[in-house]
């Protein structure tokens, strides 16, 4: 034998994954609701798409090339990055805005804190977050889908400070497919929920958060509206409550790790996110819900700790 | 068919088609054996020979070093021609090395011991522990040991098990499929052992035939059941299958005979019929050879001693270079520096990979995608302790509970980012154990 063997520890199999495999699929799963939002907003939106997309992957380079670490671009997760940021934008926006918005979420909320999974937000909500409170005005520019670029109200000013969806709202077919205001991607809940599907098919999330937190702020619209299933609906399908749920608030890195933890990290969001829309200032609140839950997963994963097989109470003798 | 399981685990590939349908063949003589004398868990042997002694098959070389320990034979008859520390499994040990006459002379000690019917539940201990038989599905624990529980704890359920859960390996399949009365008899005798009337088959479902045979070769004894389990990885491992078999869970920190069970394998099984009906100690095993690169994988049945080397030539070789022997399966297996390592009475197989399958991964950060928490058969959060271990941060990673880790390895299999997990919480066990000891 000339070679010589190599020894390492067990075990010596490995499933065939990797970071790579798993930011594919999201990106796969974003895919119908990426295409929706140029095909509903026409070109502007396919430049802040391939801005945001690009502004990521060149910010995180920089950052590992000024901290000297190996380049981690191939695993794809500031793709992932670059195209929630984009579908998180209204289609109006200045194209230097994702700029902004990409360097802030890879560069802080990522990078600095030791990249990808080291992330305690997740970073295109965290840029979503910043970017409204920093350009009010430019972050809520509604326009309706086409190319006219007539302003609009997002379809959730007809439900906020109601309890009853108003005369004038988009019917649930525009909400489902997504012919609706709001920002690029998460105007189509059916789209989402489709791309939803797809990442549960696949093993990358479980059902549960989205599956809590969407239940959760079912049952509180319900019971707000005197039980009208007409108004919850509406609650559902509007705003970022499908991108949030599916998409941002099963971000691995900053959800917590036990089964039970995650139960109740959905469950957070979910109050949250009612109790902003139905009591708060803001029309929507997924993002803050997400957000707050995001700084809460220490405390959560530690009071989770899933119980040791066979766990015996320790008698001090 | 009702099947059982447990929660968590894993489903790597099987890889059990390479053979799985092979029959039992008997691997050819070796020339040389090298038995090294320390083969099981606890006290080394003294040996009993010394260089230029003529043994015969079936003579004891190596006296058991105290009560958790099990004497060594001769698997050839033949010259020792060496007594030396030699490369085995577990590192370099003291081996006698025996130059074979191609004879095989039986050694007169080696006489039927009498029916399990008629020895009494002592004398049976007597010939497992003289016979030096082990664990045979890996762990090599001293099977008279299990078998002698102290008095304030009562047995009443022994668990045989043939989940046979690691890929590749398939000894275990063909004993039973082979010789499914001689295991059903080892059970009836490790159950008079310990007098107890409960005795429990458990077999994954992914060996249908297997599970027919055993049902036909138990017939109508009712004090014997299989469980048919699901095929998952850890399985076999101990506390999982008599949580599957029995819904009794060993409490954190204890032995099986807490919960009144003891769990044995299924080529120990055969072993113990095969010493009581033959009296011949345990000297050959089945072992399993198997890889993508092996010419042509076989089930051999091989004399203890036999090095690697020797039974790669018997499957024809290899089709490329090797980059990896693993002495067991490829989930717990060890992997080894040189092909002279010989089989031991633990070896329930060989696994070749080349240097491909061998080389692990580089390892990329942790993103907390939870895997190694949802597969974890004993419900802990390898990622912590990894994290801890791996700052050398002892205290915090002993909160995470790491000496409950049954180290099955399902964490580091499942993890994307190919994280050493298994291995560093190794690293905190080994700490905090030398720590406990001073």
């Amino acid at each position: 034998m000339s070679d010589r063997l190599i020894v390492s520890s067990s075990p010596h199999l490995r499933e065939d994954t990797s970071i790579q495999k798993i930011m594919v699929d999201v990106a796969i799963a974003l895919i119908p609701a990426t295409i929706a939002s140029v095909y509903f907003f026409k070109a502007p939106a396919a430049m802040i798409l391939l801005i945001s997309i690009i502004s990521c992957l060149v910010t995180e380079i920089v950052v590992q090339k000024i901290r000297k670490m190996p380049v981690t671009i191939h695993d794809g997760s500031a793709l992932v990055t670059g195209m929630l940021l984009a579908l998180n934008l209204p289609a109006t926006v200045p194209l230097w805005l994702p700029v902004v918005g990409s360097v802030f979420a890879i560069g802080i909320v990522k990078q600095l804190f030791g990249g990808v999974g080291q992330n305690f937000m997740n970073p295109a909500l965290a840029a979503r977050i910043m970017l409204t409170i920093s350009y009010a005005d430019r972050m809520t520019g509604w326009v309706e889908p086409g190319v006219d670029a007539v302003s609009t109200a997002t379809p959730l000013t007809y439900v906020k400070d109601f309890t009853a969806v108003q005369e004038g709202a988009p019917s649930f077919v525009d909400l489902l497919i997504g012919n609706v205001g709001g920002s690029m991607g998460e105007t189509s809940a059916l789209l989402l929920i489709i791309g939803g599907i797809y990442l549960v098919y696949r093993g990358v999330i479980s059902v549960r958060i989205p599956g809590v937190y969407i239940l959760t702020v079912a049952i509180a619209t319900l019971l707000y509206s005197g039980f009208d299933v007409q108004y919850m609906t509406f609650h559902l399908l509007s705003g970022s409550l499908m991108i949030g749920a599916i998409y941002m608030a099963t971000d691995y890195a900053s959800t917590p790790v036990t089964p039970r933890g995650r139960i109740y990290f959905a469950l957070g969001c979910g109050i949250l996110t009612a109790t902003i829309r139905l009591f708060g200032g803001y029309a929507e609140g997924v993002g803050f819900s997400i957000l707050l839950m995001n700084t809460m997963v220490p405390i959560i994963d530690r009071y989770t700790a899933p119980k040791v097989f066979g766990e015996v109470k320790k008698q001090n003798a | 068919m009702k099947v059982f399981s447990f929660k968590g685990g894993i489903h790597p590939p099987e890889r059990k088609d390479y053979t799985a349908h092979l029959p039992l063949e008997k691997a050819k003589d070796p020339e040389v054996v090298t038995i090294p004398l320390q083969q099981h868990i606890g006290a080394p042997c003294e040996a009993l020979v010394e260089v230029g002694d003529i043994v015969k098959v079936g003579q004891k070389i190596g006296q058991a070093g105290g009560f958790v320990s099990a004497p060594i034979h001769a698997s050839v008859s033949g010259t020792v021609k060496e007594i030396a520390m030699k490369p085995a499994v577990n590192g370099k040990v003291l081996s006698v090395v025996i130059e074979s006459d191609g004879k095989n002379e039986v050694h007169e000690s080696v006489l039927k011991k009498g029916s399990i019917e008629n020895l009494s539940g002592d004398e049976i201990k007597e010939i497992i522990k003289e016979a030096g038989i082990v664990g045979m599905g890996g762990a090599t624990f001293p099977t008279h040991v299990k078998l002698s529980p102290p008095p304030d704890k009562t047995i009443d359920t022994v668990i045989l098990n043939g989940a046979e859960c690691e890929p590749y390996l398939t000894a275990d399949h063909r004993l039973m499929l082979e010789h499914p009365s001689e295991v059903v008899g080892g059970l009836k005798a490790i159950m008079k052992a310990l007098n107890v009337t409960s005795g429990i088959i458990g077999i994954e479902n992914n060996k249908p035939d297997a599970i027919e045979v055993m049902q036909k070769a138990v017939g109508n004894d009712e004090n014997i059941q299989i469980v048919v389990l699901q095929t998952k990885y850890p399985q076999g491992g101990e506390k999982q299958l008599i949580d599957a078999c029995t819904g009794r869970i060993v409490p954190s920190g204890a032995l099986p005979m807490e919960v009144g069970v003891v769990v044995n394998n299924i080529g120990t099984a055969y072993q113990i019929h095969q010493s009581i009906e033959t009296g011949m100690p345990l000297i050959e095993r089945v072992t399993t050879l198997s890889g993508g690169i092996l010419q042509n994988p076989k089930n051999l049945w091989v004399k203890i001693g036999t090095p690697v080397h020797a039974l790669v030539q018997q499957c024809g070789g290899l089709k490329e270079p090797v980059g990896k022997i693993i002495m067991g399966g490829p989930m717990t297996g060890m992997a080894v520096s040189t092909d002279k390592i010989p089989i031991t009475k633990g070896s329930s197989g060989v696994v070749f990979f080349n240097r491909e399958e061998g080389t692990i991964p580089e390892p990329e950060n942790c993103i907390r995608c939870s895997a190694c928490v949802d597969i974890c058969p004993v419900y802990l959060q390898p990622l912590y302790i990894s994290a801890y271990s791996l700052i050398d941060n002892i205290d915090m990673a002993e909160k995470y509970h790491p000496m409950d880790c049954i180290e099955c390895g399902a964490c580091s299999y499942i993890c994307p980012s190919k994280r050493p997990l298994l291995q560093s919480i190794r690293i905190a066990k080994g700490e905090i154990q030398a720590r406990n000891r001073k």
